[in-house]
């Protein structure tokens, strides 16, 4: 092995005349950072939604629920945020799809990729939400009616909170994997973290150590989202539920 | 005191590799006589330069090159049954392969740059190519500087990219400059109406045109600003096997096979999806190149 190892490079002035490789780094992990958020925000509104619809006894609207969840749980995230990108403004009207084209390339890749992220984590969301509501007792259920509580509040104040409890140590795991799967970005030329680090890789010819602080820094981000979901998981733990019986 | 230990440890690890290689780092030569292989890199769409024809056959000006060069160990090391072996690379692993060993010679449209050197040995320059715009034929872009408030597509981590990117900004051309994946993606761009133009290496640029279905539509503009050289990269600092592939390369230029070669792959047909002819006649560059070979950076 020859290669020849320089962990100064961050701190060198990028060749486009853009600032350091640092300044980049941070930049794409921004970008990385706040992709995921908003993604996971909007997959987690979408996702209880649909999931909540998956368990509604109204057979078009559990069938309408299933399919969203099935087309964008079953198609790669790749794929389908390629044919949102390159395919999707060809088949709309001519001039709406010639003002998508034209709108700040930066924008247009984000909010792409905004879109198809959530629509891929909130159909995996949906159905870790089904599960958690279907794992709520029955007799919880029966109880609220026979209180007679609405459909509408016994899911807000029995049936939800009950299976929100249930769900978060999976969640945590989609969560997680939003952060990683925002990656797929760079393949329209969004430049996240990882396009920002293949590319200082290729401008520096020192891949290895962009690559090691891309390491650094996905792992940074997971370890705080696994700590904040700690704490809520033990902020809203209800002694005796979920204990073993 | 785990973590502490765990550091320690990787920083041994780290500090005993390199003590390897400074104390055993075997010439190329050595290498391929005591492991009876020489192990090359092979593109498989880096036309015309290493490339996979439609018959499922390496080729390539650049190939071509290493074709010569194996011949050459060959014939230095008095042995006809070396194993000549094949190994895929792309853009972003052919530095590490190269750096690490795993390849001891990589000919394609690889351009030689300062940084690169850090990692690897370049051989004489055995091309020039130079960043050039693709833009719809009768399109309003004619030079560099009508980019203004234009959109100009471009492949993400080429040289191409970090040249517009920098002189964007020097020169002030007010471009707003579109990242894209590949050369595939940057052309689809163009097609789409996504961008105005794409930058991209001119005879990249002149190959895309070649095969498209309607090559009439897309023209190809804008001088080339700086011209990049093409090399062989081989380990660092083998001086030996650097003087045996620079040998091949200037003997090819001397004897007026690169010259044929020139004719062969960039103005007649080469095979690639039904066959089709670059054509682009040789440039003063090129032309001064095979006269004058050297392997500086341009």
């Amino acid at each position: 092995m020859q290669y020849s190892w320089d962990f100064l490079i961050y701190f060198k002035p990028s060749l486009t005349g853009e600032g350091d490789y640092w300044e980049l780094i941070l930049h794409g992990l921004w970008i990385t950072v706040s992709l995921s958020l908003l993604s996971w925000a909007v997959a987690m509104g979408l996702g209880t939604v649909v999931g909540i619809l998956r368990t509604s006894r109204s057979r078009p609207v559990v069938w309408a629920a299933a399919l969203f969840i099935h087309l964008f749980r079953n198609v790669p995230l790749l794929v389908l945020l390629f044919l949102a990108f390159y395919v999707l403004p060809e088949l709309l009207p001519p001039d709406l799809g010639r003002r998508i084209k034209q709108a700040d390339p930066v924008v247009g890749q984000f909010v792409t990729v905004l879109a198809v992220l959530s629509l891929y984590t909130a159909a995996k969301a949906a159905e870790i939400i089904r599960s958690g509501i279907e794992t709520v007792r029955r007799g919880q259920k029966q109880a609220a009616e026979a209180l007679g509580l609405s459909r509408f509040d016994s899911y807000r104040y029995v049936i939800l909170p009950q299976a929100f409890r249930i769900i978060i140590p999976p969640l945590t795991s989609d969560f997680l994997n939003v952060f990683k799967n925002s990656s797929v970005a760079m393949t329209i030329g969004l430049m996240e973290l990882t396009g920002q680090t293949r590319q200082i890789g290729d401008f520096s010819a020192q891949p290895f150590e962009a690559f090691i602080a891309a390491t650094v820094l996905y792992s940074l981000v997971t370890l705080c989202v696994i700590w904040g979901m700690r704490r809520i998981e033990k902020a809203t733990r209800v002694p005796g539920f979920l204990v073993g019986e | 005191m785990f973590k502490k230990s765990m550091l320690a440890s990787a920083m041994m690890a780290f500090g005993l590799t390199q003590a390897v290689a400074a104390a055993d780092a075997p010439t190329t030569l050595k290498k391929v006589e005591s492991t009876g292989t020489f192990t090359v890199g092979t593109r498989a769409a880096s036309f015309p330069f290493n490339y996979l024809d439609d018959d499922n056959k390496q080729a390539g000006y650049a190939w071509e090159i290493v074709e010569r060069v194996s011949d050459a160990v060959k014939r230095k090391l008095g042995r006809d049954d070396l194993r000549v072996q094949r190994m895929e690379v792309t853009p972003q692993t052919r530095i590490p392969l190269v750096a690490n060993q795993t390849v001891d010679l990589e000919c394609s449209s690889t351009t030689h740059n300062a940084e690169r050197e850090n990692q690897v040995n370049f051989s004489v320059t055995y091309f020039v190519v130079g960043t050039r715009m693709l833009v719809p034929a009768g399109s309003p872009v004619k030079q560099w500087t009508d980019l203004k408030d234009k959109r100009v597509a471009v492949s993400a981590g080429t040289t191409g990219e970090r040249m517009l990117r920098r002189l964007n900004e020097e020169r002030q051309w007010g471009a707003n400059i579109v990242l894209s994946k590949d050369i595939d993606n940057t052309f689809m761009m163009v097609k789409t109406g996504r961008v105005d133009a794409a930058a991209m290496d001119d005879m990249v640029l002149h190959g895309l045109i070649a095969r498209d279905k309607e090559p009439g539509k897309w023209a190809a503009v804008g001088d080339i600003i700086e011209p990049e050289a093409y090399g062989c990269m081989m380990r660092k600092g083998d001086a030996e096997f650097k003087a045996l592939v620079d040998g091949v390369i200037v003997d090819m230029m001397k004897s007026g096979e690169m010259t044929r070669l020139y004719d062969k792959y960039f103005m007649q047909p080469i095979k690639v999806r039904g066959g089709f002819s670059i054509n682009a006649p040789m440039s003063d560059e090129i032309r001064e190149l095979i006269q004058n070979p050297s392997d500086k950076i341009h």
